[in-house]
């Protein structure tokens, strides 16, 4: 009990390193764009039409960046819900990823929005429309940023020693932990209802009434992904060991998560009628790249010794992710098509570089916070 | 999902009887059943018996709307000009136009919109198709087609809108815009089967513009600007119920036969008694009366001799509109906050006796 206070430590280093002078400027980038999008319209900034109302800014930032902020709701649901002690070095630099991720999710949604100053009416009850699934999302992912904060406090308290809050606050944790699990799976799988509705919009390949279901189911798997990720690049950057015996376990996890995934997504389409889709529907090419990375992710890891392996690891961590950036990436925009007319949409440079700053951003007070907060699992001399 | 979640609280209640690797294991297991189960139920069950369909509204009794008919359209744009000029709505210039249509500075010389737009509510569009020289012919001829919004009995767009800035008249079933609640998250825009509301990106403080069925003529007792001026008759404004009766009878119409044309108001009421016009009918009318049941049913119809997709309408869509299945599981997973107050009870039951095992957080 007496070394606790020690299991987190900052990992300390010069803050103003390359990579963070390098997001900073893109940061800067972004914001000159952002100037424009303010005071000349959304058409000055971005390529958004009618027949593609949401363009890069809800489907990357948003809808992929809050999968990517999916690694503290994973972690906390192995950790306290089931109980299993051994992810316990991952639950800080989770959690912290995913208040970024959850944070600058909030930050793109100000950006997009056409109406920006009345973004309070989704909090007012009002102004509220309960049918609306987009509520429920806002509701939701506020809520949970707010969780991710008070998850994270303990860090802060510690590195500035409010010792005495920081054990109230422990004592009341459990109910916060309870909501950050409770909140991602509400409003992860509605990130896929929220499509249901554009109905013969979206290709057959993947409207359904299962989109819920295949949200969710990849919100875990890149949550797992993002874990297996980050702690492997940490660990190179920083020159920490690799925390391989804990991540072969959720590589385990992983290979289980995916296979369902692609079991459900082909028992869907023949259900449904539409497997035919997949040879030479519209959008057909895009399902198979899809399916591609997903089998070729999973099967790495279907060899034991493989799950030990960083560098397989590593691969499949990043054939999974790109696997679930590309199924929600065909959802949100690939597989749709406007109802009427023809439009077109493909992001524009300035589109593009207000998405890389937003993860810039991200990056850039990630490398902050480790370097100047307990974030990092301690390293004890007697395992290197 | 939430079916999953209770599972597998469940299963760690009793976890003390089993080993922790096999626990995980029954846990994926069961989670891997339960979402087995869940597609089946989803896909496989029929709609009636399917517990993540709501039933579909239905349209208000006194429910008012627009009857288009191609046919008698004669492409003037009488109603695009009156429509802009009702609802005090700016030129618009379509990006083809704007090589000759610009005018001195940035003021266009005149309107000139191949589109609905956040500038403008109804459009008159053509179709041609190869040496279009008859009127109302799919092969080698032209028709119109009247765009503007179709209030759908069950619209889209009120059910998406997060703040209530669209809303549905219970009464006239009126779809209206309230700009001062909207925050422009532009869902509207994206779940409209139809594609009608539409935003303006070229505006710092841009709003969500559409057809609000003149609803501002209507409580002056005066018809909306399009039916208002339509020379022809083919804007015919009335009670829904009476417009899809009228369609049915212009449907059923031969070739060669004379028939009567109301115009203004179908009731004569709103606007004044008009006087309607006797006409030959000389191309076929297509049976199908668009809006009579597609997506759950619309107030605003159209007739047409030239089948509906070639006018660039979505034909290809259910009979029941699209809320009926987003509504449906948002309210299965969510009726009355149970579920989620179920698994909520569930986890912090666990993560308050797992969180005393760990020594940190
Ligand atoms: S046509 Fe579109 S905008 Fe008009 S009521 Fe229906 S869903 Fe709403
Ligand atoms: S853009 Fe406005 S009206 Fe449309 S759904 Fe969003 S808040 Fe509602
Ligand atoms: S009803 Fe009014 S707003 Fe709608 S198309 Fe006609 S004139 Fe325009």
């Amino acid at each position: 009990m007496s070394s606790h206070a020690h299991e987190h430590q900052p990992l300390g280093g010069r803050v103003l390193t390359l990579p963070f002078l390098i997001c900073a400027a893109l940061v800067a980038v972004a914001g000159v764009i952002l100037f424009q999008r303010y005071t000349q319209g959304l058409g000055a900034a971005s390529n958004l039409n009618d027949g593609y109302p949401w363009g890069i800014w809800v489907a990357i930032d948003v809808v992929i960046g809050s999968a990517f902020g999916c690694a503290g709701y994973v972690i906390a649901l192995l950790c306290y819900i089931l109980n299993r002690g051994e992810y316990h070095p991952l639950v800080r630099p989770a959690v912290l990823a995913s208040l970024f991720g959850y944070g600058l999710a909030g930050l793109a949604v100000l950006v997009d929005l056409g109406r920006y100053w009345n973004f309070y009416h989704m909090m007012l009850p009002w102004y509220a429309q309960p049918n609306s699934v987009m509520l429920e999302v806002g509701l939701c992912v506020a809520t949970y940023t707010l969780v991710l904060v008070v998850e994270f406090a303990p860090a802060f308290l510690e590195r500035f020693g409010i010792e005495g809050l920081r054990a109230k606050l422990n004592k009341v944790l459990w109910v916060f932990i309870a909501l950050g699990v409770l909140l991602p799976t509400m409003h992860q799988s509605s990130l896929g209802t929220m499509m249901v509705i554009v109905g013969h919009k979206l290709s057959p390949l993947w409207q359904s009434q299962m989109l819920p279901v295949f949200f969710l189911l990849t919100a875990i798997l890149m949550g797992f992904a993002i874990v297996v990720w980050e702690s492997v690049m940490a660990s190179l950057n920083f020159r920490r060991p690799m925390e391989t015996p804990v991540l072969s376990k959720l590589a385990g996890l992983m290979l289980v998560v995916a296979s369902l995934f692609v079991v459900l997504r082909f028992v869907d389409l023949i259900v449904r009628g539409q497997i035919g889709q997949i040879f030479g529907g519209p959008q057909s090419g895009w399902f198979v790249v899809e399916m591609v990375l997903m089998i070729s992710g999973l099967a790495l890891l279907i060899p034991k010794a493989n799950r030990n392996r960083s560098r397989a690891l590593f691969l499949s961590a990043s054939l999974l992710l790109a696997a679930g950036i590309l199924y929600r990436l065909n959802v949100y925009l690939i597989g749709f098509t406007p109802a009427v007319g023809p439009w077109h949409y493909f992001p524009s440079v300035k589109e593009i570089m207000v998405t890389v700053g937003v993860f810039a951003l991200e990056i850039a007070l990630y490398l902050l916070f480790v370097k100047k907060l307990p974030v990092m699992h301690a390293v004890h001399p007697e395992h290197g | 999902m939430s079916k999953n979640m209770m599972s597998t609280n469940k299963m760690s209640k009793s976890r003390t009887s089993v080993s922790r690797r096999g626990f995980l294991r029954n846990a994926v297991k069961g989670s891997a059943a339960a979402a087995a189960a869940a597609c089946t139920t989803v896909v496989a069950a029929p709609p009636e018996a399917n517990a993540l369909v709501r039933p579909p509204k239905p349209l208000p009794p006194d429910a008012v709307g627009l009857l288009y008919d191609s046919t008698l359209c004669i492409g003037c744009k009488a109603c695009v000009t009156a429509c802009k000029e009702v609802n005090h709505m700016p030129p618009d210039v379509g990006p083809a136009q704007q090589g000759w249509n610009a005018g001195g500075g940035d003021k266009p010389i005149y309107d000139s919109p191949v589109e609905l737009s956040a500038k403008t509510l109804n459009v008159i569009k053509a179709y041609s198709h190869g040496t279009g020289a008859t009127k109302d012919a799919a092969e080698n001829g032209f028709a119109f087609i009247k765009r503007q919004c179709l209030h759908c009995a069950d619209p889209s767009c009120v059910s998406v809108c997060p703040v209530s800035a669209m809303t549905k008249d219970a009464k006239t079933g009126i779809v209206n815009h309230d700009p001062s609640a909207c925050i422009g998250c532009r869902y509207c825009v994206l779940s409209c089967p139809f594609g009608v509301p539409k935003y303006d990106y070229n505006d710092a403080f841009g709003e969500i513009k559409k057809c609000q069925l003149c609803k501002q003529q209507l409580a002056k007792n005066e018809l909306p600007g399009c039916a208002d001026v339509c020379p022809t008759g083919a804007t015919l404004f009335g009670r829904t119920e009476d417009l899809k009766a009228e369609a049915k009878r212009r449907t059923a119409l031969k070739v060669g036969e004379y028939a009567h044309f109301p115009r203004g108001d179908i009731a004569g009421k709103v606007g004044g008694q008009r006087s309607g016009h006797e006409k030959l009918v000389e191309a076929a009318y297509q049976t199908h009366i668009y809006g009579e049941k597609e997506l759950g049913g619309t107030q605003c119809l159209a007739v047409s001799a030239v089948p509906f997709d070639k006018l660039n309408l979505p034909t290809n869509v259910p009979e029941n509109g699209y809320p009926t299945l987003s509504e449906g599981i948002q309210h299965t997973l969510y009726a009355g906050m149970i579920a989620p107050a179920t698994v909520f009870a569930g986890l912090a039951y666990l993560a308050h006796r797992n969180t005393k095992n760990h020594t940190d957080e």
